[in-house]
């Protein structure tokens, strides 16, 4: 069995460590570009929104490389993600890939229905090494996402243009490349001194500006047009209201590991605006929104896929929290038909506008 | 003379100003882009400095508009800035207290809210152009009238028809339709006026907050038909400012004053520039997968600027200091 996953972000780190330390053989498909999208923009339906054609245009890409097995995450409820798998299969199997598919679903009832399906992948390898698997995998999406924080911290930040990006890929491929549990620990704290140690200047003026919306635009900068990098060469240091190890808390282990952000606090925030689940993650999107106005950002930037009717809910709600708070919104939303021009200019036009409120602001103070 | 020259190059139009010290706009230049920004500039400069009196000082120069990089490396930009703030700064200038900016350009139509003289809020057009200048531009050659002439045909329309204005292609269509049941062109085209407005204010305008005073600008200030539209929807008079179509520019010219009264020097190359030869050279980068497509621009055999990478593998190489 050859396995390959949709790229999302980082998360082929975490999977990819899941796999290997169960002697799983993976299929990697090369990184989102814009031959993914030109290949799932042919084959994908024209309505669907951008993650699924990426997600095509993934599978393909690793079919090609010999994958035989695809896992991939499912869902419920109003947003469409939920069917995406089987329609993804079924159009694979058109175009002639004959691909096995296996769905890891958030579990209904009981755990143990996702570690049935884990089995399937996993065969007769112990339910201890399984958990361990996992526990690993989980371990490096820590990792990653602290590696991310801090890249955060830095780039708007460093003293010389790019070295903070360098940095951050040096320290993912250490992580990526740690393959047992006591190297990932070491990998870690190597990855974090790397980080730390980006010339910045601790002093700058910088603005905070959290970003919301739906989990793949936020989490694929492919996706996103680097979203994040974009906001950080502008000055503005970012907050994004999912991390990878945060989902896979709140919906795969079902709130398990203590001590991480979950969801339950986003939507309780979301509670006066948006009192019910409108699928995806809409009702986060709000209560992050309203959280990050709380803590003092002074920006929020929405992105999602064009046509993601729970973002589209969030997105009518918004200018209610940003008049509550006074707080600017920008939403962006994106597609294949995306122009970076445009987007750059207006992220360039959002962070002027925080800039002078932030400077009109303390003036008035004083 | 002294002062400062502003540049707005976007998609359809470029513009040119001239700004003395005292902030009085001395010269404009409204000129079509024709898809060839480097040589448009180059043109225009030399226009302009064929039209300024000899001895004149450049302080200070400013970019602006889709092409603001591309100009900025071009002409030796102060400050290269995007079109919503050059929009904002201009009109708080000749427009004093204004609060709210309704900006139709070639491409992008925007709104830009102000409040105490801050920008607090904008939007541009997402998705889809529909009711930008380059619709307005298209019906009006396809009627075979000149564009100029578009809104004093549309004030004489004494009932105007109902457009479907959602889409440029169903506007299109429904203008076709009425048109063949016979409607009098002035009554479509005010029709369209309207359609235009509507789209406008419930896609980009969308809940924001419109209070008087009320500023239209950008290219399509110019049609009357578009301003009278305004006024009916809104209910509050709409004025169009002196050099509306040059706004971006002098917002430009503005900014570069500010930027180099902070750090005293400019960069300006000179009208000379206009003599220069502009080569640009495009590849696909195959560091990584992304597969950036690069450009790099060639100034008599040397390279000046390079950008289109998402790493700054290209475009942080020997670049000195940071423009603002």
């Amino acid at each position: 069995m050859r396995v390959t996953f949709p790229h999302m972000g980082n998360l082929h780190i975490s999977l990819k460590a899941m796999f290997h330390y169960l002697g799983v053989e993976v299929v990697l498909p090369p990184p989102s570009s814009k031959r993914t999208l030109t290949i799932g923009v042919k084959y994908g339906p024209e309505f669907a929104c951008m993650p699924l054609k990426l997600n095509l245009g993934n599978f393909i890409e690793a079919c090609e490389m010999g994958a035989d097995t695809i896992v991939m995450a499912g869902g419920c409820g109003p947003c469409r993600f939920g069917y995406y798998a089987q329609i993804e299969h079924a159009i694979l199997k058109g175009l002639g890939y004959d691909m096995q598919l296996i769905v890891l679903e958030p579990p209904e009832r009981h755990i143990s229905e996702l570690l049935v399906k884990i089995r399937r992948i996993t065969g007769n390898r112990s339910w201890w090494r399984v958990i361990q698997a996992i526990r690993f995998g989980f371990q490096k999406a820590r990792a990653v996402d602290e590696i991310e924080m801090a890249a955060f911290k830095i780039r708007p930040r460093e003293l010389r243009a790019g070295s903070a990006d360098e940095a951050y890929n040096r320290a993912l491929e250490l992580i990526d490349r740690a393959s047992s549990m006591d190297e990932l620990l070491a990998n870690r704290k190597k990855a974090m001194e790397i980080m730390n140690g980006v010339a910045v200047d601790q002093n700058r003026r910088v603005l905070r500006v959290g970003i919301i919306g739906e989990i793949y635009t936020l989490l694929e900068p492919f996706a996103n047009h680097a979203l994040e990098r974009q906001l950080g060469r502008l000055g503005a240091e970012v907050d994004r209201s999912i991390y990878l190890s945060e989902w896979v808390n709140d919906h795969l282990f079902l709130g398990l590991v203590k001590g991480l952000r979950s969801r339950k606090a986003a939507c309780g925030a979301a509670f006066p605006y948006l009192r019910h689940f409108v699928g995806g993650h809409g009702q986060e999107t709000v209560g992050s929104a309203v959280n990050y106005a709380r803590a003092g950002y002074d920006g929020l930037v929405q992105v999602f896929p064009f046509t993601c009717m729970p973002e589209i809910v969030a997105e009518s709600i918004l200018p209610g929290v940003s008049g509550d708070f006074n707080i600017p919104v920008l939403t962006l939303i994106m597609d294949e038909h995306t122009g970076e021009a445009g987007l750059v200019t207006r992220l360039e036009a959002f962070v002027d506008l925080l800039e002078r409120k932030k400077e009109f602001k303390e003036a008035f103070v004083q | 003379m002294k002062g400062y020259l502003g540049l707005d190059v976007g998609s359809v139009t470029t513009k040119i100003v001239f700004m003395d010290e005292g902030g009085i706009i001395r010269e404009a230049i409204y000129m079509r882009t024709q898809g060839r920004p480097i040589a448009t500039v180059q043109k225009g400069l030399k226009e302009l400095c064929s039209r300024l009196p000899a001895g004149v000082k450049v302080k200070g120069v400013g970019t602006t508009g889709s092409g603001r990089y591309l100009a900025g490396v071009i002409v030796g930009a102060d400050t290269v800035k995007n079109e919503i703030t050059a929009h904002a700064v201009a009109s708080s200038l000749l427009v004093p207290g204004v609060q709210t900016i309704l900006e139709i350009g070639g491409q992008d139509s925007k709104i830009i809210i102000l409040r105490n003289g801050v920008v607090s809020d904008f939007a541009m057009n997402t998705v889809c152009a529909a009711g930008t200048g380059s619709f307005l531009d298209q019906q009006a050659a396809r009627l075979n009238i000149p564009v100029e002439k578009f809104g004093e045909i549309a004030l004489q329309s004494t009932s105007p028809v109902r457009i479907a204005g959602r889409c440029a292609v169903f506007a299109e269509s429904d203008m076709i339709h009425k048109q063949q049941m016979g409607c009098s062109l002035p009554d479509i085209l005010a029709g369209l006026c309207e359609a235009l407005v509507r789209n406008y204010l419930s896609n980009v305008g969308k809940g924001k907050e419109i209070l008087p005073p009320v500023v239209f600008q950008g290219g399509v200030a110019a049609n009357l038909g578009m301003v009278r539209a305004f006024e009916k929807e809104l209910g509050v008079p709409v004025q169009v400012p002196p050099y509306f179509d040059v706004m971006g520019a002098v917002g430009a010219a503005l900014l570069a004053r500010e930027a180099v009264a902070r750090k005293g020097i400019s960069r300006f190359k000179g009208f000379g520039l206009a003599d220069l030869e502009f080569k640009t050279r495009s590849f696909e980068c195959s560091g990584c997968t992304n597969q950036c497509e690069v450009v790099e621009i060639d100034e008599n055999g040397a390279i000046i600027a390079r950008w289109g990478d998402r790493c700054g593998r290209w475009s942080s190489a020997g670049r000195e200091a940071k423009i603002s």
